[in-house]
């Protein structure tokens, strides 16, 4: 088990392999189907982003509301798929990770090969558990969106595995 | 004619909604455990292992499992001599309302074109049918979409009904691969007409293991298609493994000698499923 300090560098990321299993520790930020759609929005109009992306990492979830006196509510991973023709666009402006569950695109793979970046997958369902990792969560931008707003986390030993490392070698690629 | 007050079905189906987002199904958690002395790779004994740890510290803090919480269907079986008193419909759906506010649970529930949010996670889906008898049988089943998602079906050919069914689900959960958080709950529908499938595919993801089919072809089929997905690598999180599927469930009902009309609809390892009878 690698423990994980973020940002993400290119040292890093070059020195992780499909299939690792790491424990990350830093800042992320979270984004999900309509946040994507704004991103990529803003991106193709050369408005400004309400985030800066470079090298920063992206993790594909929508958070349960908390409850008083809690940091987050459960906040599992969502299916990355969905977000496969946002990616190549933000990976473009500079971001270099994702977390989220399943597979990705030809085209994502091939587009994290080129900038170099890593896409990480967390236990699906596990919400309650990941939530446990968050010690701080706060509101960076589209609040309206709810559960789909950008937030802030910092997380602290947050466990994932290397899905598709930056040579493009994809964990889901055994059959 | 027996009569229940609307405010006891409300209370019951809030309740129901809760428990099922807090606990997991008792039948998954024995399959599950299991599941976890047969594995022997490190990344599925892993995934396992942070799904056994999820639902514990999920129960002790009273945190949803996941954090999608679900679009609520919701199962009636009314009893003819039952009559509700405040509506039946309204008093589910009050349920659902107060159940996702209490529990502190993502409101997922939007318009299908607009994505407008409803801000209360209604309106539930309801299916509701009629029995014998005074009693009102009431299973919530929260359906996260990642697995609902991947839910297909299929009007086949009716050549080798046996060969075309298997083909259909081995295929579809082929391609739904780590999308629908494995070890997953396969419910299969035969029969019928193109919903009237779907329908059974879905009542049948509420069975059980022990509630295995009468009829000898359909039971040797859950049987020789749970051994099948298991033979395809896919396993926990989607990461390689013996442990696919936990369990295959099939319900049927006479078709037309035309026709083959089949569905799957796959539930998550935190598949949920909550029943009262009133």
């Amino acid at each position: 088990m690698k423990k994980i300090r973020l940002p993400l560098d290119e040292k890093i990321i070059s020195g992780l392999n499909a299939g690792d299993r790491v424990l990350l520790t830093g800042i992320i930020y979270t984004a999900r189907d309509a946040t994507h759609k704004r991103l990529a929005d803003c991106i193709k109009n050369k408005k400004k982003l309400p985030l800066e992306l470079r090298n920063q990492m992206i993790y594909y979830t929508g958070p349960a509301p908390e409850k008083p006196k809690q940091i987050i509510g459960s906040c599992g991973p969502t299916t990355s798929s969905r977000m496969d023709e946002y990616t190549p666009s933000l990976l473009e402006k500079g971001l270099k990770g994702m977390i989220g569950k399943g597979d990705r695109s030809k085209e994502v793979v091939s587009e994290i090969k080129k900038h170099k970046a890593i896409y990480f997958i967390a236990p699906g369902g596990c919400g309650a558990l990941l939530s446990q990792t968050v010690k701080k969560c706060d509101l960076v931008a589209y609040g309206e969106l709810g559960c789909e707003a950008i937030y802030k986390l910092e997380i602290k030993d947050f466990p994932a595995i290397v899905g598709i490392d930056c040579n493009g070698k994809n964990i889901y690629n055994r059959r | 004619m027996r009569i229940i007050k609307k405010d006891k079905i409300v209370k019951a189906v809030k309740d129901l909604c809760i428990k099922s987002n807090f606990e997991i199904d008792k039948d998954i958690e024995r399959l599950m455990e299991k599941a976890y002395k047969e594995e022997n790779d490190i990344l599925p004994k892993e995934v396992i292992r942070d799904i056994l740890k999820n639902c514990s510290i999920a129960k002790d803090k009273k945190i949803p499992m996941c954090q999608d919480t679900g679009l609520t269907v919701v199962f009636v079986k009314k009893g003819e001599e039952v009559q509700v008193d405040g509506g039946l419909e309204e008093a589910i759906q009050d349920g659902v309302r107060k159940g996702y506010r209490e529990g502190y649970f993502r409101k997922s529930i939007v318009d299908p074109l607009t994505r407008k949010n409803t801000e209360d996670n209604t309106p539930a889906t309801i299916h509701t049918s009629l029995v014998k008898g005074d009693r009102l049988k009431i299973t919530v089943v929260p359906r996260g979409f990642g697995s609902e998602n991947m839910g297909k079906a299929s009007m086949l050919d009716i050549g080798n009904c046996v060969k075309e069914v298997k083909k259909f689900v081995l295929d579809s959960v082929k391609e739904s691969g780590g999308n629908s958080c494995p070890p997953v709950v396969i419910g299969i529908g035969i029969g019928g007409t193109l919903e009237k499938a779907a329908l059974l595919a879905k009542e049948s993801l509420i069975n059980d293991s022990e509630d295995s089919h009468k009829n000898v072809t359909v039971r040797k089929l859950e049987k020789d298609l749970l051994k099948e997905i298991n033979k395809l690598d896919i396993g926990p999180g989607g990461l390689g493994g013996k442990t696919t599927a936990l369990r295959v469930t099939i319900k049927t009902y006479p078709t037309h000698i035309a026709g083959l009309p089949v569905a799957i609809n796959i539930g998550c390892w935190c598949h949920r499923v909550q029943t009262v009878i009133l």
